[in-house]
């Protein structure tokens, strides 16, 4: 029971990573980055690769990975969206589709459909939590999901970028009327947004060792549910969401069946959106006069 | 009196929409200039041509003698341009004092308290407030908010959309009162209202707007005289 819960928690805590991704993006950008999962599987590859072939220590590679990731996200948002800044919100989803789709089959010419074995880079004993073993890297993953939480919340509440990008999500027009380069300000969102979907990458596949071009997909997506299940664009929103959603899963899948556990998230999903349509912590968006 | 700001033949359009068909004007150093013209003419239009969010097709806008047609936004706030546009456009969900700090953003930090301080003078309420998220205050403050939003990045130009719109009457003449004493205290002020009673009035000289086009310029003492500009705009 308190282990399923720590795993619960653990796997919500990856969600909830990738939430942050999402909702960060969305809050900013007006966007749903659909290629943010991809870039998780990214993330994953870079951590492979840098310990496998370059020899790096675990710290390292994550680091490597999150600097690939964070440029890669930066010129994503350059190549890909920032020419359609304007347009409709249809065209920015399909061409967020479209990279997802670039993303993944980019990684399967690279390293080919084979799964590889992800190494074990937290390499730690098994920590006794009352009568039940819990995994290290589910213990690591709560902590990094903590720290990343608090990071944010003092980036977004104290600091002047933190606020810029705050007037921005609100108001393109005043924001630069203000000063704001709105168009760096998104480019920051997205480099934290992969920045943390790295973290999540190395989080996920040593929770869940095998390596594929399409294993960003699925948590990607419940991410993204994650997301509207605690209030798109609502940092706290995010955290809870991927929590609860993580809790629910794994209790699914514990309880009910392992088969089941992906509908009787969903279903939550639609029962919590019907009861409040902006999520557990969004906010009805304010009418202007 | 050097010249500050100075349009020349500006066209802006809207996809088809030739929503300014060449327009004309200057404001010099010191001056409260003001643009009336019923709702649609192309005031707010024009301003926010100004301001550098909107991209004239054709024509040149000078600022402190330098070109400055087709330059972003966010540039044109250091070099001492600001505008207040319409409909105040405060963030609600951020604090008084978290709207007045985006006000000075392009402005180095170690100077931010002291125009606070300025700020804070000129608009005692909001110093009151300054905790408070700036959605839950009034309209009348909210509109102060976004005065003195502005002036935390010391403009040399002020342009104002509006300022009295959805304001009750007394507010409306508070709001012009704050404006006469800032063009005193030395900023010069480009003035777009639908009031143009009170425009007219604080104006050293207006220009008047009618379907993106200038029809009629003056001392704001002569256009308050001209029968025509009273039947369209001062209700006879
Ligand atoms: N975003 C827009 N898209 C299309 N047409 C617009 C837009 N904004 C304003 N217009 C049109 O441009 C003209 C001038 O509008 P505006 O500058 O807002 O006038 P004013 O501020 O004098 O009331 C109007 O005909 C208006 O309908
Ligand atoms: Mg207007």
């Amino acid at each position: 029971m308190v282990s399923y819960l720590i795993n619960g928690i653990s796997l919500g805590a990856v969600y909830a990573i990738i939430a942050l991704g999402y909702t960060m993006v969305y809050g900013i950008a007006k966007m749903l980055n659909f290629a943010h999962g991809d870039v998780i599987m990214v993330g994953g590859y870079m951590a492979y690769c840098s310990t496998s072939y370059m020899g790096f220590g675990p710290l390292t590679s994550v680091l490597f990975s999150m600097l690939v990731c964070t440029i890669l996200g930066i010129v994503v948002e350059k190549l890909a969206y920032k020419p359609l800044r304007g347009a409709s919100s249809l065209a920015v989803l399909i061409t967020a589709i479209g990279v997802s789709y670039f993303l993944q089959n980019a990684a399967l010419l690279i390293w080919s459909s084979n799964p590889k074995a992800f190494p074990n880079l937290f390499d730690l004993p098994q920590v006794q939590v009352g009568d039940s073993v819990v995994t290290s890297v589910a213990l690591v993953t709560i902590a990094s999901c903590i720290v990343i939480m608090l990071a944010l919340t003092f980036f977004t509440e104290k600091t002047k970028m933190g606020k810029a990008m705050r007037a921005v999500s609100e108001d393109r027009g005043a924001a630069a009327l203000m000063g704001i380069n709105v168009n760096s300000t998104i480019s920051v969102t997205f480099a934290i947004g992969s920045g943390l979907a790295a973290v999540a990458g190395v989080l996920l596949c040593s929770a869940y060792p095998t390596l594929m071009p399409t294993t960003g997909a699925m948590p990607g997506i419940k991410a993204f549910t994650a997301a509207v299940f605690g209030g798109i664009g609502s940092i706290p929103g995010a955290m809870l969401g991927g929590i609860l959603l993580g809790v629910i899963e794994i209790f699914a899948k514990a309880y009910v069946s392992t088969q089941l556990s992906d509908a009787i998230v969903f279903a939550v999903l639609i029962v919590v959106l019907i009861v409040k349509p902006t999520g557990l912590l969004g906010r009805k968006l304010t009418e202007k006069v | 009196m050097s010249k500050v700001l100075k349009v020349e033949d500006l066209h802006v359009y809207y996809g088809s929409i030739h929503a300014i068909k060449g327009v004309s004007f200057e404001v010099n150093e010191g001056e409260i200039v003001t643009l009336i013209g019923a709702n649609g003419a192309g005031k707010s239009t024009t301003l926010n041509t100004v301001a550098g969010l909107l991209k004239p097709a054709k024509g040149s806008i000078e600022f402190k003698g330098e070109s400055i047609t087709g330059i972003e936004a966010h540039k044109l706030v250091k070099k001492g341009m600001s505008l207040c546009p319409e409909g105040r456009r405060i963030f609600q969900e951020l604090t008084v004092k978290e709207n007045l700090e985006m006000g000075a953003y392009s402005r180095p930090t170690a100077e931010i308290a002291a125009s606070l301080d300025m700020v804070y003078e000129q608009f005692p309420r909001l110093k009151e407030r300054y905790k408070q998220i700036a959605g839950t205050l009034s309209g009348g403050e909210q509109q102060m908010l976004a005065m003195g939003r502005s002036l935390m990045s010391k403009p040399d130009l002020m342009m104002l959309d509006e300022p009295s719109m959805g304001l009750a009457p007394i507010l409306v003449e508070q709001i012009f009162e704050i404006i006469s004493t800032l063009n005193k205290n030395g900023t010069t002020i480009l003035l777009v209202e639908q009031n143009a009673q009170m425009a007219l009035s604080i104006a050293s000289r207006a220009y008047v707007l009618e379907t993106g086009r200038i029809v009629t310029s003056g001392t704001g003492e002569k256009l308050l005289k001209d029968d025509s500009v009273r039947k369209a705009y001062l209700g006879g």
